[in-house]
């Protein structure tokens, strides 16, 4: 374990020590510190873990609720959820998101499904296969008892969304329809045309809808948190913005969750919205929280190329779509005809050749690769040559027509409205794009993070799918979080609340404040010469030329040095018009690139450290004869969770060993 | 190809706004509408102009963010959000207007930004099912007749862009209040709240100041989801049929 | 949740909903009363003993178990409120739309006729005024005889063929009904759709139909008799 001690990663055969660090550039990158671990999970048999653990912890009396408030940041499914519970339960709650309304959270565009454990097929499905499977196709990079608490509750998940009214799609018989999805052998995903994540976040936003005519929950729709109050070794409130009229203002409550979704607008080009940011983790993390996992980025195989460099935003065809459609290149990188006219032996179908057994359902960090494989070969198609074929033909002579309609027709419409190109005429193209986070703010069982009081859930933590993700698993993760697990986990830590009440007064308020306000008037007044989006696109370039699909040692210390730098050019040289008194978008948007210039960095200090290729995180280093990935359990087998120590100072690594009791540890294979 | 855009500029919600001529070179006809004003807004800044404020969030048609008025028409020419809509419906050389969302319940905010807190507030009036967390029964002890859950689903795909109001000629919500009172009124778990919802969902509709639907149907014609005007029946018999049985 | 059940009644009867479902019935009953109206002039086609018969037997109508003319009035009085009604709540469903909507709420001058608007939709306002100018005047040539165009005559008939034998008259009832003929093109398929009827698309598609063939059997076959008297079918 030597090597594990050296402040600085080195490569696999260069010889270890301090002193044979001669590179100029080879300062270290992190320090090691102590390893953490998550108190809260009892052991003994996985079933009867999350029972023992609502069991074992306090509960608050009815009576009490009334007096411990709650702020939860976020509204997609996560934040929604766990607000329409809490306050139901009867606690005071604030919620907020930075959209003008709480149904909009972000949560809203995801298309394909929720899985949930119901075995409603009898095809073999079950709480373990669920929990088995997602272990698995975390790559083995997350906490069993997690996992298995997840696949749990998944199946209350849909009926309380049935209660709510969720129109998912249903049978002739009155009878919910499930269906397979993303490299899963059991139909035990659950949909709502393409639009099941809109129609689950209606759910929720009218479940929190209710709570706050009800008047258990106050709701701040338009408001950017920008900093955490932490006093006394608690988090105790935020300091946000009004993004109408620009004010600063603190709020204070007895316990914090943050439900602010993923960082993968990082890439700058990615699926998210527009507004998703890290700055509500991003300022947790430099208070204290540490951040896992953050180099664990999920590329999404299946979506709608780029079409030149104004492009603004990624669009996702739902992976749905691998269910029926056929992806291939031409043979040949010189072929240059319309798809149509290419015959069949002159195509190849690269993922059916390679991966005979799951064909076009491999997971996504696969297909995703392999589509950059082929187009890197030359054989890419398109305008930009970055882009493979997603054909429909087969389908459409198998089931007709109508029928590929019925099952598609939206996702096939916004494909056409997009490329102006008709896809039952001619194959769609697709190209990877970033899409999901997996890394995130580490918390224990209860989903506290490592400041007390602070809660993270949904996309926000790093809690389930280790190092990489399963379709459909995203949604059934913020739901679990926000329905059934906070709501009971956080009263062990509210139990011992009230705490002492504080005011704008505490230091500890007036520093956030402090710091929000200063931070506000340098962006203002940098005056520069550059929009805060030139910057944030470069970034997302630098991000996804090395931190992106592949990483390799040699990139990743290349693009630490570029953030580096680009990070002291923004502060020098960033033009942000208008002032801090009004709706001012240019200056939402430079806050949050400033904190994925941060961000950026340690993502890529993470990745440089796993020497091993594991789930979303492909280390060009360590990879099979065949060019598969590498895992290296022996060494890598742990949650990486960094503690932050100043801006481009080295961070903490602390590791968290992960155990495996209950699933094998194999190298995956899809072959 | 070339534009030219007149846009509403309003600096503040309470300050007098105009349409404001800019000249927009190059535009590159798979932008989308967005993209091209990101263009804009990055000369515009570059030259020490304040960018015109516009909301977006998720950029593919179903968070309801964007929404402006194109010559008119919500959400332009095309039926689907502002984001989805490319510069290749337009031509070259065209004079392009774009205005907030007006109305009395969607006061502008900057620019093209308005406030549409009111349709979080039509739904908080009765637009859900009390589901409280844990007390749902079994997904499958209550079947819904298929066509009943799909009609269901059509209701409830609207994205509250309120393209329905800034089209209507009366300024009302209707169509997106229906749309809601229609999703759930379908679905057997929605029957117990059925009439009190409707009651108390158009009693926040009309004081958040909407005005009164006269069947117009400009509302279904610019609706990106496709929301049916059949829901406008629905809500109005659903009414009809709470105030009878004096609900 | 903020009101309670029986406020939530309560205020609902004063919402814009509410105010449709009056200017429904009550438009609803108007069409009736039209229809049964038209009917009665086309007695005109057979003379005028048949005609002032008609006229004179409406005042029978119901007797002996209602007074002389109690048919009458019970009509008038049941029209009449369903005038007022109707007028009350257009103006302030009209009112409030004003306050809602603006009237010039764009500045561009593109589309200002919008997407799919019919025309008749347009004209529902100032149509209603057109018809409601148009039936002060009717009453006081028909009914109070305050004013005679064409001449006097006592008999009902008389009256009429008079009336219409002076062109501006005759282009008065054209404008009158073109204006109700457009007002119920989009006013009765509202109606229908107010009381709940066009909640599938078949049964909306039926109702535009009906509302088109009822504003035309009402725009044609009341035009009928002044143009007949205009081109002397009827003298
Ligand atoms: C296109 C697309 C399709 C997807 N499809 C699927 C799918 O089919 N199945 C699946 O399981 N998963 C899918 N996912 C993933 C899944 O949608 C997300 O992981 C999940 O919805 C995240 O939910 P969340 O509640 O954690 O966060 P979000 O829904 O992202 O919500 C974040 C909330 O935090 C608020 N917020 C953020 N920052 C701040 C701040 N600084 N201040 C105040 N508020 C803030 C926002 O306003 C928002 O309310 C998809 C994702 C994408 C992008
Ligand atoms: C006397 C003058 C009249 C005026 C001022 C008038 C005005 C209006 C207006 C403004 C509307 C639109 C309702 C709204 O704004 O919601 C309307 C609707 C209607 N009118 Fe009239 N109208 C008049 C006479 C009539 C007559 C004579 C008839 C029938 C013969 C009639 C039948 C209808 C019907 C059926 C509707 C549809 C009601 C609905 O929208 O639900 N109206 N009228
Ligand atoms: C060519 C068309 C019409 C003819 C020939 C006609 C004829 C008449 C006559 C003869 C009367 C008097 C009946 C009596 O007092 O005995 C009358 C009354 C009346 N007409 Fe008409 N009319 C026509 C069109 C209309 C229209 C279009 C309207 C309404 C929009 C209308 C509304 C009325 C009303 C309200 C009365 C009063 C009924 C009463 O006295 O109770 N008429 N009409
Ligand atoms: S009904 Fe249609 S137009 Fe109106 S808010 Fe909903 S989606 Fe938008
Ligand atoms: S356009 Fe307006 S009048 Fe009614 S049908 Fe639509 S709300
Ligand atoms: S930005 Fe979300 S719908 Fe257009």
């Amino acid at each position: 374990m030597a090597e594990h001690e050296s402040t600085f990663p080195v490569s696999e055969n260069a010889p270890s020590g301090p002193e044979q660090q001669q590179l100029p550039d080879a300062d270290a990158y992190f320090t090691l510190g102590d390893p953490i671990a998550d108190t809260k999970a009892p052991g003994g048999p996985i079933e009867a873990r999350w029972s023992e653990r609502k069991f074992g912890a306090k509960l608050v009396n009815p009576a009490n609720r009334r007096k411990l408030s709650v702020i939860i940041v976020g509204t997609g499914l996560a934040g929604a959820s766990a607000a329409a519970t809490l306050g139901e339960s009867g606690y005071q709650v604030k919620s907020f998101c930075y959209q003008d309304s709480p149904r909009r959270a972000h949560s809203i565009a995801a298309q394909g499904g929720i899985n949930a454990a119901k075995n409603y097929r009898n095809d073999g499905d079950s709480t373990f296969r669920l929990f088995y499977d997602t272990v698995k196709g975390g790559d083995y990079r997350s906490r069993e008892s997690n996992v298995y608490r997840l696949a749990e509750v998944s199946a209350n998940i849909i009926d309380q969304c049935v209660a709510q009214g969720v129109p998912f799609a249903r049978e002739y018989g009155g009878l919910l329809d499930t269906r397979s999805f993303g490299g899963v052998q059991v139909q035990r995903t659950f949909y709502a045309r393409g639009q099941t994540g809109q129609q689950l976040l209606l759910g929720a936003y009218q479940a929190l809808e209710r709570q706050i005519a009800a008047g258990t929950v106050t709701m701040y729709a338009k408001h950017d948190m920008l900093e955490l109050v932490v006093a006394d070794g608690r988090a105790r409130g935020i300091v946000v913005r009004d993004l109408t009229t620009g004010e600063i203002e603190t709020h204070f409550a007895d316990v914090v969750v943050l439900a602010t979704g993923g960082y993968g607008n990082v890439f700058f080009l990615s699926t998210n919205a527009m507004g998703s940011n890290v700055t509500a983790a991003w300022r947790a993390h430099r208070k204290g929280a540490y951040f896992a996992n953050p180099c664990y980025t999920q590329i999404h195989p299946t979506c709608i190329p780029v079409s030149g460099d104004y492009q603004s935003k990624l669009t996702l065809m739902s992976e749905s779509l691998r269910n029926d459609g056929r992806i291939w290149v031409p043979k040949s990188g010189e072929d240059t005809r319309e798809a149509r006219d290419i015959p069949e032996e002159e195509r190849d179908y690269y993922l059916e050749r390679r991966y005979p057994a799951f064909g076009n359902l491999v997971p996504r960090d696969i297909a995703s690769r392999a589509a950059k494989a082929v187009c890197d070969e030359g054989r890419g198609v398109g305008p930009s040559g970055l882009g493979v074929y997603l054909d429909f033909a087969d389908a459409i002579k198998r089931l007709g027509r109508k029928a590929v309609e019925a099952k598609y027709g939206n996702l096939f419409d916004m494909y056409a409205q997009i490329t102006g190109e008709d896809p039952y005429e001619t194959p769609m193209r697709i190209y990877p794009a970033v899409h999901y986070t997996m890394g995130g703010l580490w918390v224990d069982y209860d989903l506290q993070s490592t400041i007390p009081g602070l809660f993270v859930t949904g996309e926000a933590n790093f809690s389930d799918h280790g190092a990489n993700r399963l379709g459909a698993s995203a949604l059934m993760q913020g739901l679990a979080d926000g329905y059934f697990v906070l709501p009971n986990t956080i009263a062990d830590y509210l139990a011992d609340g009230p705490f002492e009440k504080i005011d704008d007064t505490h230091p500890a308020a007036v520093e956030a404040v402090t710091e929000v306000t200063d931070r506000v008037q340098k962006l203002l007044s940098v005056k520069g010469t550059r929009t805060v989006d030139s910057f944030h696109r470069e970034l997302g370039q630098i991000m996804w030329e090395y931190c992106g699909m592949e990483r390799s040692e040699e990139g990743l210390r290349k693009a630490i040095g570029m953030i580096r730098e680009l990070r002291e050019a923004f502060w020098n040289d960033v033009l942000v018009p208008g002032s801090g008194n009004d709706l001012n978008q240019s200056l939402e948007r430079a806050g949050r690139v400033a904190d994925f210039l941060e961000l950026g960095e340690l993502m890529c200090v993470d990745a440089l450290h796993r020497r091993e290729s594991c789930g979303g995180h492909f280390r060009a280093e360590s990879q099979t004869e065949d060019g598969e990935a590498l895992r290296h359990d022996d060494e890598f087998a742990y949650v990486a969770a960094w503690e932050f120590t100043g801006t481009g100072q080295q961070p903490v690594l602390h590791k968290e060993d992960l155990v495996y009791e209950f699933v094998e540890m194999k190298q995956r294979s899809y072959k | 190809m070339n534009i030219t855009l007149r846009v509403w500029r309003q600096a503040g919600p309470d300050v007098e706004g105009h349409m404001e001529t800019i000249e927009v070179p190059d535009v590159s006809e798979h932008m989308s509408f967005l993209e091209m004003i990101d263009v804009v807004n990055d000369r515009l800044t570059l030259e020490g102009k304040e960018p015109i404020a516009i909301d977006s969030d998720c950029r593919e048609g179903i968070c309801g963010t964007c929404g402006v008025m194109i010559n008119r028409q919500a959400h332009g020419p095309v039926r689907a959000t502002v984001c989805q809509l490319h510069m290749r419906s337009f031509t070259d050389g065209e004079t392009i207007d774009v205005e907030p969302w007006r109305a009395d319940a969607f006061p502008v905010v900057k620019d093209l930004v308005v406030d549409r807190s009111a349709f979080d507030r039509i739904i908080a009036a009765g637009g859900y099912i009390s589901a409280p967390t844990g007390s749902a029964p079994e997904a499958h002890s209550t079947p819904v007749k298929k066509a009943d859950a799909d009609h269901a689903f059509d209701a409830a795909t609207c994205i509250a862009c309120g393209a329905c109001v800034a089209a209507c000629p009366n300024g009302s919500a209707m169509l997106f209040t229906a749309a809601k009172v229609t999703h759930l009124g379908l679905l057997p778990q929605g029957q117990p709240e059925r009439g009190s919802r409707v009651l108390n969902m158009i009693n926040q509709h009309d004081e958040e100041g909407f005005g009164g639907c006269t069947n117009i149907g400009e509302c279904t014609a610019v609706c990106p989801k496709g929301i049916p005007f059949d829901t406008i029946s629905q809500l109005n018999r659903d009414m009809l049929g709470a105030l009878l049985r004096g609900e | 949740m903020a009101t309670t059940t029986i406020s939530a009644q309560r205020r609902a009867l004063r919402s814009t909903v509410a105010k449709k479902v009056i200017m429904a019935v009550s438009g609803l009953i108007m069409v009736g009363y039209l229809l049964a109206h038209m009917y009665g002039n086309l007695k005109a086609f057979s003379g005028m003993q048949a005609f002032d018969e008609y006229s004179h037997h409406l005042r029978e109508l119901g007797e002996p178990i209602l007074p002389p003319s109690g048919a009458l009035w019970i009509i008038r009085v049941v029209l009449l409120v369903a005038v007022v009604a109707h007028i009350w709540a257009a103006v302030l469903l009209a009112r409030r739309s004003w306050t809602s909507a603006g009237v010039n709420r764009y500045e561009t001058r593109r589309n200002r006729r919008g997407i799919q608007r019919t025309y008749a939709s347009f004209t529902l306002r100032s149509g209603g005024v057109v018809i409601a100018l148009f039936v002060v005047y009717h009453l006081a040539h028909l009914t109070w005889h305050w004013i005679e165009p064409g001449g006097s005559s006592p008999s009902p008939y008389g009256r009429l063929v008079a009336g219409f034998s002076v062109w501006w008259v005759v282009a008065l009832y054209v404008i009158a009904l073109l204006a109700v003929g457009f007002h119920l093109r989009h006013g009765v398929a509202s109606a229908l759709y107010t009381l709940g009827a066009g909640t599938t698309a078949t049964a909306r598609q039926v109702i535009v139909v009906v509302s088109i063939v009822t504003s035309l059997v009402i725009t044609v076959g009341f035009l009928i008799v002044p143009f007949s008297v205009l081109l002397g079918v009827i003298q």
